[in-house]
């Protein structure tokens, strides 16, 4: 029985044979023993017939050059035929290899390792149940941490202690307010004008344009205007509350400030809520004004009414009802983004990718929370007939 | 130099770095030969891992040649059969395992990158390396965040050795290990040296492990480098090699 396998370069071949003297096999190992040909010597090896024979010998003298990989075949090869009954009679080698088996048969008499398995009806099932434990704990943790900042908060106002940093408070409403000021504006003057120009696309057709400056009174100032800010904000500061947190507890600064004694919730989550609390009604004020300065501009070039007319009509539009929503709302809001945020950063573990995934979803979270709240404040501001 | 008949390895000439402005590297020459350890010692920002870092290939050196087994080792787009990154395996400081595969799944990525073993065999293969790198068995299917230190080191060891390569780059293979844990890392990087014929690059700082393991040792100082064996380094009149050296610590490690 005679195999010769090619390999990718010419010089390094590894050759397998097994000559039969009567009951005595002499298994004859050449050439290059060493990863790059272990794929197809392993097969060989795997089908080896030794059926027939009581003693058998490995001669590995004429094996050119040998690494672990070739080493551990040979030594497995030595090993299941023993545990098949076979007598090793020889193993010889080249000299220089001695070491190398020797580490190989001496340290190492442990089982292949096994890879978990990553398909079946078992394991689908196996991640509902894992992801439903993993919701339930989120969820009272989540309660925990609300409470615990709600206390935190009621300490901050009506027992202060200095516990209220100002000065992380105010770099924070600059971080999260006046440095998001160029993109929420001009997306929401863009909103402005894609809803002035449908919107009068349509009332045209019944003749009543003018209605364009009321769908962008309610729907804008209403709704989109505290949703779209959101939605930017949770984008843009959650997800940066969450890093940030994340990556200070990966480092081990959060430890840091507990084993220095400073309460981690009063340095980094308090100044981030509030400022997002303060910094967020401004920020939807002023995307509202944005959009309608958006409309206006498009109603003046699309239907002709001027800036004085848009006013007039626009007050008939909205009331002071209106102007406590925008105000509300985004309170709520910045509660929720906020909270979230720094949650999911606290939630971090010691390792880098835990910050990725806890970002996505903290943003995730967020806006999935502000949208469902959105429609709750919908519901309940037209059943109060605000 | 008394081994110049030996396959030279890595090969390093006229090598220029500039970081940030500063001057690291002017103009380093280096020859490591095959079957031998070499350290590379000198102090903090002496440009031991930007050295490191140039010859495997992931900085580009401002001037200079470096060859790996005659190779160019900036890595290609497309990966020719016979690339020197088969042929080596480096441990990262932190040993930089992939942290959304298990330490099994980490040992069998260069496998499958490389060979086409079985599944069964890539299984037989990593339990082989966790054995060699003193792991646990049942470190396999932990994930790198479950693991100490020390443990990531040697999971990052057995993926640097798992395709078998002829040359290892070990970048602080002890720092931050308990002494007992960083002997037996000694022993380990002789023992892989002596069994399996290979070439070793290591940066490290310490004096024991370098006493322990190194045949010569590569000192980086003032933008130079200066090769020799501890004994002739000892010898050197330059006056950080001296302290290097001659220092308590230096004393008390060779003295030994």
């Amino acid at each position: 029985m005679i195999d010769t396998h090619d390999s990718t370069a010419a010089d390094a071949r590894a050759a397998l044979r097994m000559e039969r003297q009567g009951k005595i096999g002499r298994l004859i190992a050449e050439g290059v023993w060493t990863i790059r040909n272990s794929a197809l010597l392993d097969a060989h090896l795997r089908q080896l017939d030794i059926s027939g024979f009581s003693e058998i010998a490995i001669d590995g003298s004429g094996i050119t050059r040998l690494d672990s990989a070739g080493g551990w075949l040979l030594v497995r090869t030595k090993q299941e035929l023993e545990g098949a009954g076979k007598r090793v009679s020889e193993f010889i080698l080249p000299e220089i290899y001695a070491p190398l088996i020797h580490a190989i048969e001496q340290e190492h008499n442990a089982p292949p390792v096994e890879m978990p398995e990553h398909r079946g009806v078992i394991r689908v099932l196996e991640n509902l149940g894992e992801g439903t434990i993993e919701t339930a704990q989120q969820g009272y943790r989540m309660l925990g941490y609300l409470g615990r900042f709600t206390i935190e908060l009621m300490e901050a106002i009506f027992q202060p202690r200095g516990n209220l940093r100002v000065a992380a408070l105010f770099t924070q409403v600059e971080e999260i307010g006046i440095n998001a000021l160029p993109i929420v504006g001009l997306l929401a003057f863009l909103i402005g004008i894609v809803m002035a120009y449908q919107g009068a696309d349509q009332l045209r057709r019944f003749g009543a344009e003018i209605f364009t400056i009321n769908l962008l009174g309610v729907g804008i100032l209403r709704e989109l205007g505290g949703l779209v800010t959101a939605i930017i904000i949770a984008g843009r500061s959650g997800s940066a509350f969450t890093a940030q947190i994340g990556t200070m507890k990966v480092n081990e600064e959060i430890d840091a400030l507990q084993t220095i004694g400073i309460n981690t919730f009063d340095v980094l989550v308090l100044p981030r809520v509030m400022g997002l609390i303060i910094a967020l009604p401004f920020l939807t004020f002023y995307a509202d004004i944005m959009a309608m300065i958006g409309g206006a501009v498009m109603c003046y070039f699309d239907l002709g009414i001027t800036v004085p007319a848009f006013m007039r009509q626009l007050h008939e539009a909205i009331s002071m009802n209106t102007f406590l929503v925008i105000i509300k709302a985004p309170v709520v809001f910045a509660s929720i983004i906020g909270l979230v945020g720094c949650f999911e950063g606290l939630q971090v573990e010691r390792n880098a990718a835990s910050v990725g995934k806890l970002t996505t979803r903290s943003v995730v979270e967020a806006v999935f929370l502000v949208i469902v709240v959105d429609a709750g404040f919908s519901i309940l501001f037209s059943i109060l007939g605000i | 130099m008394a081994n110049a008949n030996e396959e030279v390895v890595i090969k390093v000439r006229g090598l220029v770095n500039i970081m940030g402005g500063n001057l690291i590297h002017d103009h380093l020459d280096l020859d490591v030969y095959r079957g031998e350890v070499l350290g590379v010692v000198g102090g903090s920002g002496a440009g031991k891992s930007v050295l490191l870092h140039s010859i495997v290939g992931l900085n580009r050196p401002a001037e200079g040649h470096i060859e790996v087994f005659g190779e160019d080792p900036t890595p290609h787009r497309e990966r020719p059969k016979n690339s020197v990154q088969m042929r080596w395996g480096v441990l990262f400081q932190e040993g930089a395992l992939f942290s959304s595969q298990t330490v099994a799944e980490n040992i069998q990525v260069p496998l499958r990158e490389y060979t086409n073993m079985s599944q069964e065999l890539m299984n037989e293969v990593t339990a082989m390396k966790l054995s060699m790198v003193g792991l646990p068995q049942d470190a396999a299917r932990k994930f790198p965040s479950e693991l100490s230190g020390g443990m990531k080191k040697r999971a990052g060891l057995a993926r640097a050795l798992a395709a078998d390569p002829e040359l290892v780059f070990l970048d602080e293979p002890t720092a931050g290990l308990d002494p007992i844990s960083a002997n037996q890392f000694d022993e380990l990087v002789k023992d892989l040296q002596k069994s399996l014929g290979l070439t070793v690059f290591m940066v490290t700082h310490d004096l024991d492990t370098l006493k322990a393991t190194t045949d010569r040792i590569a000192v980086l100082v003032n933008k130079k480098i200066k090769v020799g064996t501890i004994d002739e380094l000892r010898k050197d009149r330059d006056p950080w090699i001296q302290e290097y050296f001659s220092g308590v610590r230096g004393r008390a490690a060779l003295a030994s």
